[in-house]
């Protein structure tokens, strides 16, 4: 009984395998790819536009296409800005660099304070260093305490 | 302290790159709906030029290629219901003015161009349609929903804007002041 359950389990897994498999492209599509009038991630969308292009994402992957190729389609159709996230190549690589450059430039930043910091601190406690001089006039007057 | 200097003319270099982007941004979108202003305010602004590939031909048209003539800039696309209904009204005028000084061009935009050509096909579009998929050239017009209707006059100017759908007789007096002015 259990046996059979299984293998039950198994072939009607099978079955559903490419189904699923082509949902969850189509959904990694919908969410690389913006809708040009409403400027959402067009899996959010429901504008006639945003419904058009899901039917043509939809019809491409039953042709065999790949998700890169697709995009591009979309490119080419409604040109780069239908894209999520920007190209990484001309001025779209400004996007992607231009966010590593500030947290390179903020950790530079912090280091700087951080070493500005410790030698201030350093300094600090080479003027809190008790002198000579000091010292034997607190013994003195500790002395003189005593007495 | 040389290095700190220049570290600090490139953090402002940033900055100030980063600011010029948005600024630029920002213009560019407002410049769109001060076009439509300034013609509800009876000004007459240059019309913003373009040069947009043909739906259904081979070759690119760009709009300053047609002064001397009356042009009438109708903003379209496929999937927009509002542009079905009024696609025949729009043909009906450009045949009606056709031999007369004026050209129509219709600019699909944000479509899919094999949808704009089975638009075209479906209702008899004889003018000549260009694609504006990224809908920059819309932008630039101020065109906030589709669709919407511009009239050039021969000099290059915009003198009339009809947002949403038209009829015969307010496109015929749109192309009538065109040509008078």
């Amino acid at each position: 009984m259990i046996a059979r359950s299984i293998a039950l389990a198994v072939v009607a897994l099978a079955l559903a395998a490419p189904a699923l498999g082509s949902d969850s492209r189509e959904q990694q599509i919908e969410n690389r790819v913006m809708c040009p009038t409403c400027h959402q991630l067009l899996v959010l969308s429901h504008s006639p536009v945003a419904e058009r292009m899901r039917h043509f994402i939809r019809e491409e992957l039953a042709a065999g296409k790949s998700s890169g190729a697709i995009e591009h389609d979309l490119v080419d159709q409604f040109g780069p800005a239908v894209l999520a996230s920007p190209p990484a190549a001309g001025f779209g690589l400004l996007a992607w660099l231009i966010p590593a450059g500030g947290l390179l430039a903020a950790a530079a930043v912090v280091l700087a304070f951080a070493r500005a910091w410790r030698r201030r601190s350093s300094a600090d406690d080479d003027t809190a260093e008790v002198s000579p001089e000091l010292l034997r006039r607190l013994e003195l007057e500790l002395l003189a305490f005593d007495e | 302290m040389r290095m700190r200097s220049a570290g600090r003319v490139a953090a402002i270099a940033l900055v100030a790159g980063l600011f010029l982007l948005l600024v630029v941004h920002m213009a560019t979108a407002q410049r769109g709906a001060a076009v439509a202003a300034a013609v509800a305010a009876g000004k007459q602004p240059v019309a913003p030029d373009f040069a947009l590939g043909r739906i259904g031909h081979s070759g690119t048209l760009k709009l300053s290629s047609l002064r001397g003539r009356v042009v009438v800039l109708n903003f379209w696309a496929s999937w927009c219901r509002a542009c079905k209904d009024e696609a025949r009204t729009i043909e009906a005028a450009a045949e009606r003015w056709r031999g007369r000084g004026v050209v129509f061009v219709g600019v699909d935009s944000q479509d899919f161009t094999s949808d704009a050509r089975a638009f075209t096909r479906r209702f008899g579009l004889t003018y000549t349609s260009v694609h504006d998929g990224p809908g920059s050239v819309m932008t630039r017009y101020g065109v906030t929903g589709m669709p919407e209707t511009w009239t050039v006059n021969r000099a290059g100017r915009l003198v009339d804007h009809i947002a949403g759908v038209t009829d015969g007789p307010r496109l015929d007096s749109a192309i009538e002041r065109a040509r008078r002015a």
